[in-house]
């Protein structure tokens, strides 16, 4: 007999979007934390406006991706959890940079490959790194982050069991791309996390789009991931990562609970991005329609709403607040300009410790051997 | 001090680093329970219990990306991997992550994570199981390889890469995890990382090896009854080139010794240097005995590919007669 396989429409997997009313103010939390997390919002959006812009205007090299359209995501979950919990992503991430607390100044600097940048330029736009605000980067090879997210809730475990003596309770946020989902890796992490009762939660950034293919045409279970964190046997949480206030409550009560049964939760955040995958994708695989659709139900102006119509802020204090970030932006666009290009010297910087001084390696580039004589 | 083979010494070293560093977590296939495929961590899953001695799934690259987190993180991961051939599912993470992470972050994140390899021929196992790949690690930097060729060195060197603040594989060459027996101070050493040892002194000739290749390289000195300086270069990267390069320019000949296929096998960037650097010292041609470009055969021929004492006799014999 033939094995019946059920076709699933791509607007029953993409129904998450849109013009919806959104949810009420979340109870207890101060009006003025809401405020700041609108205001986040709003930083990510213009910083990725403008960095389109100077990507385009060239001061930005190798590869861009932005975040916009799924500025929810970073905020709501970042506002969920504690600030020396680990957090590492992949390379859709100056958004996470920002939200944890990276000054635009040095994320901005790094894209332009600058010594002001947060890598002194090294790494550029997929390698955000802030160990002050425990955020472990930035990671350029899909799923490959996944199995070091593993790693670092191991080391709370490890560390509350072996060190400290039951006093590590952190719960690690480890980001994901839906093309990460058939990464082999994503699934030796995934095992590794049930075994052991790892901290960790998978959250699933489903933007259902690998780069330009749709989540169903590569991904089995596309309608219901669910699936694949019962496979290893933890639980999953699907989010409405539009909503920042959805991402923020589901996400405070899922990280709660993982943190209290040290255990791993998978969760499946369902959010779009508005621009292509990287900066010269031409958006052939989806229609304009689709994409109205989602901006129509756009995060910043859904929380926007709800904070007009709560009487927390008025018209006058949004544009004010706009006018500000612009000019925060503007700033950091000014100072990665003016901040110097890193150095031939630099180049042969921390590619190991340099105990005995500097690595020399065996390949001098001639200006370094010239002052080497 | 005690008489103890190169796996002893190993599991010493481990033991006493262990007890001094509760930082220290090993884990792998069958490393707890089991004491590893080769029993290097025999008895450890006893002493420290399974929250430090993990016996983890079969998932290479889930191993090392969590070692890396566990790194990042502040402890002091040593996995080890089966099998140098089973290091292809964890190269990603290797070479992605583990070896970029100082310079991509400009220091702010390091990964002192010691990976653990048996390595090399010799056993009459098939290929995976038998390969040397020190020079594909080699070519990444941020990378550390050492290669020990003797218990004490093991002991020594394997504290240095514990030690180390940057990521090193550490290969154990299988062919001589019991071969023989050497003197391993009970107390602590360290040997470190980045420098050869000259195993026997001479000034007709310079050789030059590492991992289990010494022993025959030792056996065909001996044998040619010609005065061959023999350098263990115990670090594969970074390589000493200071210690080559004294003995080549006073020897003015150099043989360089691996199991490894020829092309692109360390001994070409050994070959290469010494030509750039006492170009004016050689009096020949500089030789290399190694493994085939082939892929490591099975056992009925496994020491027709590697370099056996007569194979190294005779190109000591060609070199010194050019």
């Amino acid at each position: 007999m033939t094995k019946t396989i059920p076709t699933i429409s791509s607007t029953s997997i993409r129904s998450h979007g849109g013009a919806r009313a959104s949810r009420s103010l979340p109870a207890g939390v101060p009006p003025d934390t809401i405020v700041k997390w609108f205001r986040d919002m709003l930083l990510i959006r213009e910083f990725e406006v403008r960095t389109m812009q100077a990507y385009q205007e060239k001061k930005i090299g190798g590869f861009c991706h932005v975040y916009i359209g799924q500025e929810a995501v970073a905020v709501g979950c970042t506002a969920a959890i504690r600030p020396d919990d680990p957090m590492i992503t992949a390379y859709r991430d100056h958004g996470h940079a920002l939200a944890r607390g990276m000054s635009s100044r040095h994320c901005m600097a790094e894209m332009f490959g600058k010594i002001g940048g947060c890598a002194k330029g090294k790494g550029g736009s997929m390698h955000m790194f802030d160990r002050a605000n425990n955020l472990f980067g930035g990671h350029g090879i899909v799923g490959a982050q996944t199995a070091v997210g593993t790693g670092l809730a191991f080391a709370t475990k490890y560390e509350d069991e072996v060190i400290n003596g039951g006093r590590s309770d952190r719960v690690t946020l480890c980001f994901l791309g839906d093309g990460a989902l058939n990464q082999g890796v994503l699934h030796e992490a995934m095992n590794l996390a049930g075994l052991f009762d790892l901290p960790v939660i998978f959250v699933v950034e489903n933007n259902g789009y690998s780069m330009g293919t749709a989540i169903e045409r590569g991904t089995t279970m596309a309608h219901d991931l669910s699936v694949k964190a019962a496979a290893y046997g933890f639980d999953a949480i699907e989010v409405d990562g539009m909503d920042l206030i959805a991402v923020y409550e589901d996400m405070k009560a899922f990280c709660d609970s993982c943190r209290a049964a040290s255990r791993p939760g998978f969760v499946d955040m369902k959010t779009y991005r508005y621009k292509g995958h990287s900066m010269s994708d031409p958006r052939k695989y989806r229609t304009r329609e689709e994409e109205e659709h989602f901006e129509s139900g756009d995060p910043i102006g859904k929380l926007r709403d709800v904070l007009l119509s709560a009487g927390v802020l008025d018209e006058a204090a949004v544009a004010a607040m706009q006018k500000e970030v612009r000019a925060e932006v503007k700033d950091a666009l000014q100072w990665s300009e003016e901040s110097p290009a890193p150095g031939i010297d630099e180049l042969y910087h921390d590619v190991y410790v340099e105990r005995w001084g500097p690595y020399t390696g065996t390949s001098l580039p001639e200006m370094l051997r010239e002052e080497k004589r | 001090m005690a008489n103890l083979t190169l796996v002893q010494a190993i599991n010493l070293a481990l033991v006493q680093e262990m007890e001094r560093d509760d930082r220290i977590i090993l884990l792998g296939e069958d490393v707890g329970l089991n004491g590893g495929v080769f029993r290097v961590t025999e008895g450890l899953h006893k002493r420290f219990g399974g929250h430090r001695v993990v016996d983890s799934p079969l998932a290479e690259s889930g191993i090392i990306g969590t070692a890396i987190g566990l790194a990042m993180a502040g402890l002091r991961p040593i996995p080890e991997i089966q099998f140098e051939g089973f290091l292809g599912p964890a190269y990603d993470q290797l070479c992605s992550h583990a070896a970029r992470m100082r310079t991509r972050t400009r220091g702010a994140f390091t990964v002192p994570m010691t990976v653990r390899v048996p390595v090399g021929g010799g056993i009459h196992a098939p290929e995976l199981h038998s390969d040397s790949p020190e020079a594909i690690y080699a070519h990444q930097p941020g990378m550390k390889v050492v290669m020990p060729a003797s218990p004490y060195d093991a002991k020594g060197l394997l504290l240095s890469a514990i030690r180390d603040p940057d990521p090193v594989i550490f290969f154990e060459p299988k062919r001589i995890y019991r071969a023989f027996r050497e003197e391993v101070p009970e107390d602590e050493y360290t040997i470190p990382i980045g420098k050869a040892r000259v195993v026997c002194e001479g000034d007709e000739l310079t050789m030059i090896s590492w991992g289990a290749s010494v022993i025959q390289c030792m056996q065909a000195i001996e044998k040619s009854g010609r005065s061959v300086e023999l350098i263990d270069l115990r670090t594969i990267y970074p390589f000493d080139m200071e210690a080559v390069a004294a003995s080549v320019s006073k020897t003015g000949r150099a043989v360089v010794v691996h199991e490894a296929p020829r092309t692109c096998g360390f001994g070409a960037e050994i070959a290469t240097r010494i030509m750039e650097e006492c170009f004016l010292s050689l009096e020949a041609p500089v030789q290399r005995v190694t493994g085939f470009d082939t892929i490591m055969p099975y056992y009925k021929l496994e020491l027709e590919y590697l370099p056996e004492t007569e194979r190294i006799g005779l190109a000591v014999e060609e070199t010194l007669a050019y």
